[in-house]
């Protein structure tokens, strides 16, 4: 009779281990599942209207984190981090905005991180950490939003080079790590790089800002033949601050230069022409290797001319990948196969080719990488709404318990605790 | 503090900084953390001091690596390349990675394989890719449903033959649509210019015509005109469908002529870029007035242009024609003069029509068109199809309304009775050389109408001394009466010296 009843606990409790064992794995699946959604077909999550799906509550930052610094330097505007600035300008009066916090999904805090410029235009990332923590402290002080979450319902945008690691050096990026207060809030940001510390699992990638009406205003008949068959403008070498080379691009560049500079298939040179976009529209590849950081413009203007980009960085993760299928669009090398590179495009069967094409012309591939203003559907910021929409809901376990505290407010370099 | 960060940022032109900045960083960032950044600061502007003597970047990581005891969180790694060229990659420790990345930052080796350049196989199917990918954007954007091109093109047996059908007929092979090439042959079929144009593997229908061609440019004009007519009736007679265009022998065409006429209803015209020319004469530039829409505005000469004239909204309103008058008196008279050939008022090859007009049956065809064999009977000199329209106004203006030139217009000639080999081939090759000084020059110009042959030509002198191995002189022997003179006594000379050696 014991037995028995000791055989039917265990029975029961083994029965419960499994239950809560499957459960987790569930929640585990789904989990991964979530954010590894990367051949979706392209058509329908593309297509995903976030209206009604998501509201985003928009903090009334003081003007000296936004309007102040934009007024400082417009030149902010037409630069590739401009998706900072275009974000707030799409949010401010948007649909999904909504102005009553209680029934918002996700918060949003204005703070142009990367619109300290030097006299080159290019940003200077030593302050950004400092201004973040600066927001970040009001918000946690007038609303009470960000402590019921520590963060976890709110986005950020950091367009910057390594994204929150705020430097614009891949050493000193990794040392730094992503600013501590954000390690539970959502990133949008540019930088991708698979298992790298500036890259956050549940990052949404997004692609940089390039201007839509110059590229429109540079759009040639498509009946024009396709003559160029590899296309790149661009450095090399960086000789001011690489001369040897190696450092730059991890070589990958340097070698795409020494072994095809006299290969009459492959048109890529150093010179800045005016008719850069017009070219790109006449050539079947373009090449889209990394530079000091994996992500380039170049990428965004491939896409938007219809010539395949030929993606030569280790590990990079690609704007919108659950959304757009960039493997069947793009062609990827290794950056240890450069050398060979004239032998894997020659190689790639010509329907394949033709397939890539067809794609590439497909107009919401194209929309899904620009930031018009205003606005238009399937654009780049309604993806960014699609992405913020698929993580919705919020897993219960965010919203903190009372006492309960994840974030340390001193932790980090000490110079980024001084008060911005 | 500013000031140190914008200087160093004055260098940077991409992304980031280099390396060499990191210490200064440090300082930046206002806390010395340990001895360690003191000794590479100590290092840094050692090499600094170093850098300045030798004229060049002396790696800081010779230092390091003679030096390396302390760890830095990045480990500098060079992977094996399969070539080097650099003569400052050191090779370094490979590092121990657990959960990084598999990318290392650092400083990486370029790869170059052994034999960098272009291999011809690639190259062959790089092309055919292109070529793939062309065929494909044509049908996908360029013309929907095309039809048959048929040029008509009126020649004859010359010295410059030869030169100008190779022309019209590798542009002819270019085209992308199916093509029937109609030359009409002065003088009867002749198995010289069958020999030529069988090469281009172009459907091809060779008449001839009953004529000889006359040597005065007026009445070769005149001639070519009846035997377009005559190729127009061959049309007719045959029924072939589809585009009808006038390819002059010695006319340049773009290929986009050949996709712009596809949009021709019945009748269309596009502009003629003349490119009259000025033959040697001492006047210098030419001094045109012609039509406005001309491509190319240069200061001094602009190219006129014979075309359709257009108002605001694109309708046909006129032509604009090459205006003769300032050239009359300058201008050739007989074939091989050296003079300004000038065009007539409207070109023929300016013209397209509807292979439908000459053959459809009444019914189906617009009131406005004559018959065929009405036209050009009783010695009615036909200058342009616009002869075959009872309506000039319905003719459809092409190229954007005339704006786009896509079609030039040159008559360049030798003299009627210069001669050259058959076919262009020297078989056998001579034994014997004359030399030309006892050849009488002949300045005089030909007996008109009629050529006469027995003046000893500079052509052939040219030719025999081609035979002899005077090879690099080939480029400068131009077959221009114009240049004969001068080339010749070099070439008298270079064969005295050839049979003194």
């Amino acid at each position: 009779m014991c037995e028995m009843r000791n055989r039917r606990w265990v029975l029961a409790v083994f029965l419960l281990c499994i239950e809560f064992c499957l459960r987790i794995e569930a929640f585990k699946f789904h989990r991964t599942q979530q954010t590894e959604r990367i051949s979706g077909s392209a058509g329908d999550v593309l297509e995903d209207d976030p209206f009604g799906r998501l509201k985003v509550f928009v903090y009334e930052l003081p003007s000296k984190y936004n309007k102040k610094i934009l007024q400082k330097d417009p030149r902010c505007l037409n630069h590739m981090f401009a998706a900072e600035i275009y974000m707030h300008r799409f949010l401010l009066s948007s649909p999904v905005r909504t102005l009553n916090p209680e029934e918002a999904d996700w918060f949003y805090t204005p703070v142009y991180t990367t619109c300290d410029l030097t006299p080159n235009g290019l940003p200077l990332p030593f302050k950004s950490p400092r201004m973040m923590r600066s927001a970040i402290q009001l918000i946690s002080s007038n609303w009470p939003y960000w402590n019921r979450t520590e963060g976890a319902d709110h986005f950020f945008i950091t367009p910057h080079d390594f994204g929150a690691c705020f430097h614009y050096l891949e050493e000193k990026a990794i040392e730094r790590g992503i600013l501590h207060l954000l390690q539970r809030a959502t990133l949008v940001q540019t930088f991708g790089q698979r298992n790298h510390v500036c890259l956050k699992d549940d990052s949404i990638i997004i692609p940089p800002y390039a201007p839509p009406q110059k590229m429109q205003a540079h759009l040639i008949p498509p009946s024009t033949p396709r003559s160029i068959f590899v296309y790149f403008r661009g450095l090399f070498y960086d000789v001011g601050n690489d001369p040897e080379g190696g450092y730059y691009a991890r070589g990958a560049r340097a070698s795409v230069w020494e072994n095809f500079k006299d290969n009459p298939l492959f048109d890529i040179s150093t010179e800045h022409p005016t008719t850069y976009y017009e070219d790109m529209q006449r050539a079947v590849f373009c090449l889209c290797p990394l530079g000091w950081a994996p992500w380039s413009p170049r990428l965004v203007e491939a896409v938007i001319f219809g010539c395949i980009p030929v993606i030569i960085a280790d590990d990079i993760v690609l704007p919108f990948a659950d959304a757009i299928p960039w493997e069947e669009i793009g062609v990827f090398v290794a950056e240890k196969d450069v050398p060979k590179l004239d032998t894997i495009l020659t190689s790639i069967p010509i329907d394949e080719i033709l397939k890539k094409q067809r794609l590439l012309a497909n107009p919401s591939m194209k929309q899904a990488m620009l930031f018009p203003q205003p606005a238009q559907p399937r654009d780049a910021f309604h993806q960014i709404l699609n992405g913020l929409a698929r993580k919705l809901p919020h897993d219960k376990r965010v919203y903190l318990k009372s006492g309960d505290k994840f974030l340390n407010w001193t932790a980090g370099p000490v110079a980024d605790l001084k008060p911005w | 503090m500013k000031q140190l960060t914008a200087l160093q940022q004055q260098n940077r032109r991409s992304n980031s900084f280099r390396n060499g900045s990191s210490p200064l960083d440090s300082t930046v960032d206002g806390a010395i953390k340990s001895p360690a950044t003191i000794f590479w600061l100590v290092i840094h502007g050692l090499c600094c001091l170093i850098s300045l003597v030798l004229g060049f970047r002396f790696s800081r990581l010779v230092f390091f690596l003679f030096f390396s005891t302390s760890s830095s969180p990045s480990t500098t790694t060079i992977y094996s390349p399969i070539q080097e060229t650099l003569p400052f990659s050191i090779p370094g420790r490979v590092p121990v990675e657990r959960n990084m990345s598999r990318v290392v930052v650092g400083r990486h080796g370029i790869l170059i394989r052994p034999w960098p350049h272009p291999d011809p196989v690639e190259v062959m199917k790089a092309h055919k890719i292109i070529e793939r990918v062309q065929m494909e954007q044509r049908s996908e954007y360029g013309v929907k449903s095309p039809r048959t091109v048929i040029a008509i093109t009126p020649t004859y047996v010359r010295t410059f033959q030869t030169l100008h059908l190779t022309g019209v007929m590798h542009s002819l092979m270019n085209v992308h649509h199916d093509l029937v090439w109609i030359v009409v042959e002065a003088g009867g079929v002749t198995n010289e210019t069958a020999s030529l144009i069988r090469k281009s593997g172009l459907r091809i229908l060779h008449v001839g015509f009953d004529g000889k061609m006359p040597v005065l440019w007026e009445d070769r004009h005149k001639l070519e005109s009846k035997m377009r007519l005559h190729g127009l009736r061959v049309v007719k007679e045959q029924r072939l469908d589809g585009i009808v265009m006038f390819a002059d022998d010695s006319n340049m065409h773009s290929l986009e002529l050949f996709d712009e006429i596809q949009n021709v209803r019945w009748i269309g015209a596009v502009s003629v870029g003349i490119l009259a020319h000025s033959g040697g004469s001492e006047d210098g530039e030419l001094q045109m007035v012609g039509g406005e829409d001309s491509e190319k505005e240069e200061k001094k000469s602009q190219v006129p242009v014979q075309g359709p004239a257009c108002n605001s909204s694109n309708h046909l309103v006129g032509w604009h024609t090459f205006n003769t008058q300032p050239f009359l008196e300058r201008s050739a008279r007989y074939i091989g003069d050296r003079a300004i050939v000038l065009p007539r008022k409207l070109e023929w090859a300016g013209f397209v029509l509807n292979s439908r007009l000459l053959w459809e049956e009444r019914l189906n065809r617009p009131v406005w068109v004559r018959e065929i064999e009405e036209v050009g009977t009783d010695g009615e000199d036909v200058e342009s199809p616009l002869s075959l329209l009872k309506d000039t106004s319905v003719v459809e203006p092409l190229g954007s309304c005339g704006r786009k030139i896509m079609l030039w217009w040159l008559r360049v000639e030798a003299r009627a009775d210069s001669k050259f080999p058959a076919r262009w081939i020297i078989d056998p090759p001579l034994d014997i050389t004359v030399p030309a000084k006892r050849t009488p020059w002949p300045d005089a110009p030909p007996e008109l109408p009629s050529s006469s042959v027995e003046k000893v030509i500079i052509t052939q002198e040219n030719t025999e001394k081609r035979a002899t191995k005077n090879t690099p002189r080939k480029k400068r022997s131009s077959r221009k009466r114009k240049h004969t003179t001068k080339v010749l006594d070099e070439h008298i000379t270079s064969t005295k010296h050839s049979g003194d050696n």
